[in-house]
């Protein structure tokens, strides 16, 4: 079989890559858009006929290939190095129609850099209603490239497309117009000499961005810094004259091939819809007026509108559940099925309309350009605290979920910025929190209205926590902003871009992705926790499970059927190897209010805190006092007793001491593994394990002694 | 010298130069030529960061890079 050939879509952040990706592949994507598999890249097959495959490849938007930020450093990366996996056969470079010139920039560097280019030209009807009319034919003879039009969102011109990239494939042409500017030729024959006869533009960007580049050994970088000073190069100059250079070009060509209709009727400038928009949305006091709305609206969604669906949910778990209890024969496998297994993952289930809203409104807001809006009026207040308007939308979408939060970090050009936001993005409360969040504040916060009527006391107390977790980010990020040095000035040059229409297939697919990822992922975690729990709660060291069913039979001679089970029950658990962890850890958590059962959920949830509602079901329904009524999870833990004081263990104290440690801690291995890729470092996930652990300890001590 | 971050909002000028040479090749990249107008067209609430018109779109940045734009009035 031969190989199919591999185009690599490249162009300007918002040019239209990633819907033209999506109208290509029918969304057919190779693999999943798992969070920490593809965010990066995203490879799909366009089926051009019968037959003839090809392999499209998404890459990050960017504006020159002198990458800025990280993001931007993966496209050097493929498209520098002709031995990488993924270096493509020839590239479509996908350019705004209504912002020619600035797109063209990056089609020419990728056009010298020796790789078959074909131009796909997007957002014509844009530049039209702008009053620029564009001879596309004009332009290819003038940029000798094969050009096409298309309207990547509403899938019209894919033929032309296609012809123009298989007549590309065919004769591999790459219209390679030499160096932008001269540079001696010993210079290039050096690099040839040294590392391969390529392109002298190749050559080029070898010399200056190798320090970004994974390609090359740290003898090789020495080689080519020797190169760059015995020849006396600067790369910074030698970057700008080249832009400059270039758009001298482009400019010429821009005005040989495009009609400014406004220029020939002497008209005003078209006020456009982003023009009014802006006005509102960038207006000092509105714009954050209609922050603050878009953000009551989206909680109003979480909280209040996907109550509905998550109690269907719910029902619909429970009905299972009874349903499996009528047919299943009493058994402690029985318990773990529909105790620990069910139950478990009726916990993940219950979570999915919240996410999907969550998603929903995050990439609604990506989707139209306001994201941007909303990163420029927040960036002086972000700036105060060590952070930067682009932190917005990581600290954003982790109200969701920390693992593509972190990973969104990468658009964020200032080192010092990005790590600092990586390390406060999981203390805002994502969904995983939710659950733990539910049924705690249901078992301590009584349920009436207050504030006029207007708020239900139980969800502004799950407010105020997430408010909460914001607040702690800023405070940490700002006490970070002291420790931390900085390399390099952080910046803020970005692209307003216009308002679009969202595109719903996407923002439906992001959903449906998103939500697959957190059910499989959180699923796999709390199916496999479960498990072992189940084990390690019924099974004990050597004879002591045994001992202990013996002790209370000898201790309660008067005692019989369901209450000297329950009894056994507890001892058993007492004494069962899950029974010693939690005892084990239990002098550590005490000054918390937490008993050894607790402390059992807080070993097992340290992987991923969605467990903790699981754990608490297996383990009162293995220990507790089984009650046949009611036996939900949030009963169980209303009927537990402290043995100490004799009165109900979930008290105000324990239940804001534990939401307070939840907010805090860092308990989420996908989080940390996260951190460790992002940063490259285990330094940074440890940092942050260590100081989350601790505020969380330290908070819920200090809330625990407050309240008791 | 004035500098982008001296245009009030409605205010234009025409690139001549600039003075940080790091963010310079970042600015030229993004449309911001020799002897090209930029229009500011809005502060952000405490008057920063703030946007341009310029090339033909928005571009946003911070007023301690607009001050890095030095400009004239041709």
């Amino acid at each position: 079989m031969t190989k199919i050939p591999k185009i690599a879509l490249i162009g300007n952040p918002n040019a239209g890559k990633s819907s033209l990706f999506n109208t290509l592949t029918g969304l057919r994507q190779k693999t999943g858009n798992f969070p920490g598999v593809t965010m990066d890249k995203l490879t799909g097959i366009w089926e051009l006929g019968p037959k003839n495959q090809i392999e499209i490849l998404d890459l990050p938007g960017i504006y020159s290939i002198y990458p800025k930020s990280i993001d931007e450093e993966l496209v050097i990366n493929i498209l520098g190095n002709p031995a990488h996996p993924d270096y493509p056969d020839m590239a479509i470079v996908v350019a705004d129609a209504s912002n020619l010139k600035r797109n063209l920039l990056l089609f020419s560097q990728v056009r010298d850099l020796g790789i078959p280019t074909v131009l796909a030209l997007n957002m014509i009807d844009v530049a039209e209603n702008e009053g620029y009319v564009i001879n596309s034919i004009k332009l290819a003879r003038e940029l000798s490239v094969e050009v096409a039009e298309v309207n990547a969102k509403k899938g019209i011109g894919i033929n032309g497309l296609k012809l123009a990239v298989q007549k590309t494939l065919e004769n591999r042409f790459s219209s390679n117009d030499g160096l932008p500017l001269p540079v001696s030729e010993e210079l290039i024959t050096d690099i040839q000499v040294a590392f391969g006869d390529v392109d002298p533009y190749r050559c080029l960007l070898w010399l200056m961005e190798h320090d970004r580049m994974k390609m090359f050994t740290k003898a090789q970088c020495a080689d080519l810094d020797q190169i760059m000073v015995k020849h006396d190069f600067e790369p910074k100059k030698y970057k700008s004259a080249e832009t400059v250079k270039r758009y001298e070009f482009l400019t010429e060509v821009v005005d040989r091939c495009v009609i400014n209709l406004n220029r020939q009727w002497d008209a005003p400038p078209v006020k456009t819809w982003t023009d009014r928009l802006d006005k509102l949305f960038l207006h000092p006091v509105g714009g954050y007026l209609f922050f603050l709305a878009i953000l009551f609206v989206m909680f109003q969604a979480v909280f209040t509108w996907a109550t509905y669906p998550m109690d269907a949910i719910d029902a619909g778990v429970a009905l299972l559940n009874d349903w499996l209890k009528g047919i299943l024969p009493e058994s402690t496998f029985r318990g773990l099925l529909t105790d620990g297994l069910i139950a478990g993952i009726g916990g993940v289930l219950i979570f999915i309309p919240q996410i999907a809203f969550l998603f929903f409104f995050i990439s609604m807001l990506e989707e139209t350009g306001y994201m941007s809006r909303v990163m420029f009026i927040m960036d002086k207040l972000m700036r105060r605290f060590g952070l930067n308007g682009k932190s917005v939308v990581p600290l954003l979408s982790s109200v969701a979920c920390a693992v593509p939060a972190i990973m969104s970090t990468r658009s964020i050009g200032s080192r010092k910025d990005r790590l600092i936001t990586i390390l406060v993005t999981p203390l805002m409360s994502c969904s995983a929190r939710l659950p733990i969040y539910t049924v705690l504040i249901a078992l301590v916060v009584p349920e009436k209205n207050t504030l006029f009527g207007l708020f239900n006391l139980q969800g502004l107390v799950l407010f105020i926590l997430y408010l909460l977790g914001f607040f702690m980010a800023l405070f940490s990020a700002y006490i970070m902003k002291l420790i931390l040095k900085a390399k390099e000035k952080s910046y803020f040059i970005m692209e307003l871009p216009t308002y679009k229409g969202p595109r719903f297939k996407h923002v439906s697919y992001t959903i449906l992705n998103n939500v697959k990822a957190f059910v499989f992922e959180a699923g796999k975690v709390i199916v496999a926790i479960s498990i072992i729990l189940w084990v390690l709660a019924s099974y004990g060291p050597g004879n002591s499970m045994e001992d202990a069913t013996n002790r209370i039979k000898v201790q309660n001679p008067n005692l019989s059927g369901v209450e000297l089970s329950n009894k056994i029950a507890g001892e058993k658990l007492e004494n069962s190897y899950a029974g010693h962890f939690g005892k084990f850890i239990e002098p550590a958590i005490r000054p918390l209010g937490y008993d050894w059962k607790i402390g059992i959920a807080l070993i097992t949830s340290f992987a991923a805190r969605e467990v903790f509602v699981g754990t608490m079901s297996t383990i009162y329904s293995l220990g507790g006092e089984i009650d046949n009524e009611n036996a939900t999870i949030k009963n169980r833990m209303r009927a537990e007793i402290n043995p100490q004081t004799g009165k109900p263990m979930y008290d105000m104290a324990l239940g804001f001491s534990l939401l307070i440690f939840y907010a805090f801690a860092m308990q989420c291995m996908s989080t940390l593994a996260t951190t460790y890729r992002e940063t490259k470092s285990w330094k940074y996930p440890l940092i942050q394990f260590g100081y989350m652990t601790a505020l969380a300890y330290l908070s819920a001590f200090l809330v625990y002694q407050a309240l008791s | 010298m004035r500098t982008v971050a001296d245009l009030g909002i409605g205010e234009h000028g025409f690139i001549s130069g600039f003075t940080d040479e790091k963010l310079s090749l970042k600015l030229l990249e993004m449309g911001c030529l020799p002897g090209t107008e930029v229009i500011l067209t809005h502060h952000a609430p405490f008057g920063d960061p703030i946007a341009i018109k310029v090339s033909g779109y928005t571009l946003s940045m911070r007023r301690e890079e607009a001050a890095t734009i030095l400009i004239n009035h041709k």
